[in-house]
């Protein structure tokens, strides 16, 4: 065999950074990260609990906090977090009895994820707003 | 077909038996499902508890989340979550946190942490609800 063997162009193995970032794929990701967020969370509805049980002192250094700039963000991102981590939920929920597998079904429960979150942590947002005595 | 004496008696079966790759069956994927449902109705009621306290002063609070009601709901969010995100937090962990030992550390504080915050939480409202 005298011919040199030329090496096949193969198509390489795409990555993350090649693919086109499906939605289902993001809220896959998001699943995740806000789990992972709403864990740390947890710290601050502890200290939300136990700066109520400790009396007004306590209590008023929580909410000095919780009012900051800082504290309304850490807040609102709790919040979203919150509502999208149990409408993800809701989604494997479905999922799990074998339904919404569908190429139109996943991607309307991908987009209904992430537009309901939304809209509902506005809602929710807006009403604690009014809640705490609207603009202060 | 060997006629020797078999050196253990114990089946195929019963050696692989609840022994997956994690080395337990699926207690956590089934409990996490069993929260994941709980989680649902706690959440959109603790949500609903937490505006109610939005702008209150600390005795309105502490009458609010010592309120019988009030405290078994949140009492059961709080264990619900917790449980919950002990099981999450151990995937994530299993997934991506290379070297035994590491591992093993992290999983250690995973456990620490949300039995340290669980029942400070819980501390929290059994205290409002009993009035010490």
């Amino acid at each position: 065999m005298a011919e040199t063997k030329v090496p096949a162009v193969r198509p390489l193995s795409p990555h993350l950074q090649i693919y086109r970032l499906p939605l289902t794929m993001l809220m896959s990701g998001f699943h995740r990260i806000s789990g992972f967020g709403l864990y740390f969370g947890t710290l601050l509805l502890a200290w939300w609990l136990l700066a109520v049980a400790s009396g007004p002192n306590g209590y008023a250094k929580f909410q000095w906090f919780i009012g900051s700039i800082i504290g309304q963000i850490i807040l609102l991102g709790y919040t979203w977090a919150l509502i999208h981590h149990m409408l993800g939920g809701i989604r494997h929920l479905i999922w799990d009895t074998g339904r919404g597998f569908g190429p139109q079904e996943r991607e309307w429960l991908a987009a209904a994820t992430i537009i309901g979150s939304l809209a509902l942590t506005l809602i929710v947002a807006v009403v604690g707003y009014l809640a705490m005595g609207g603009s202060r | 077909m060997s006629t020797a004496t078999p050196k253990h008696f114990r089946t195929p079966l019963a050696k692989v038996r609840g022994r997956g790759a994690a080395r337990s069956g699926t207690e956590d994927f089934w409990l996490q499902r069993v929260t994941s449902v709980a989680g649902i109705p706690l959440t959109v009621m603790a949500i609903v508890i937490g505006i109610l306290l939005l702008g209150r002063n600390q005795a309105a609070a502490a009458q609010i989340l010592g309120s019988p009601a009030v405290a078994i709901i949140m009492i059961l969010f709080i264990i619900s979550t917790i449980v919950h995100m002990k099981i999450g937090m151990q995937e994530i962990l299993v997934d991506y946190v290379p070297g035994e030992s590491a591992k093993l550390t992290l999983l250690l504080a995973n456990t620490f942490f949300c039995w340290a915050v669980g029942l400070a939480s819980v501390f929290g409202i059994l205290k409002l609800s009993f009035g010490l």
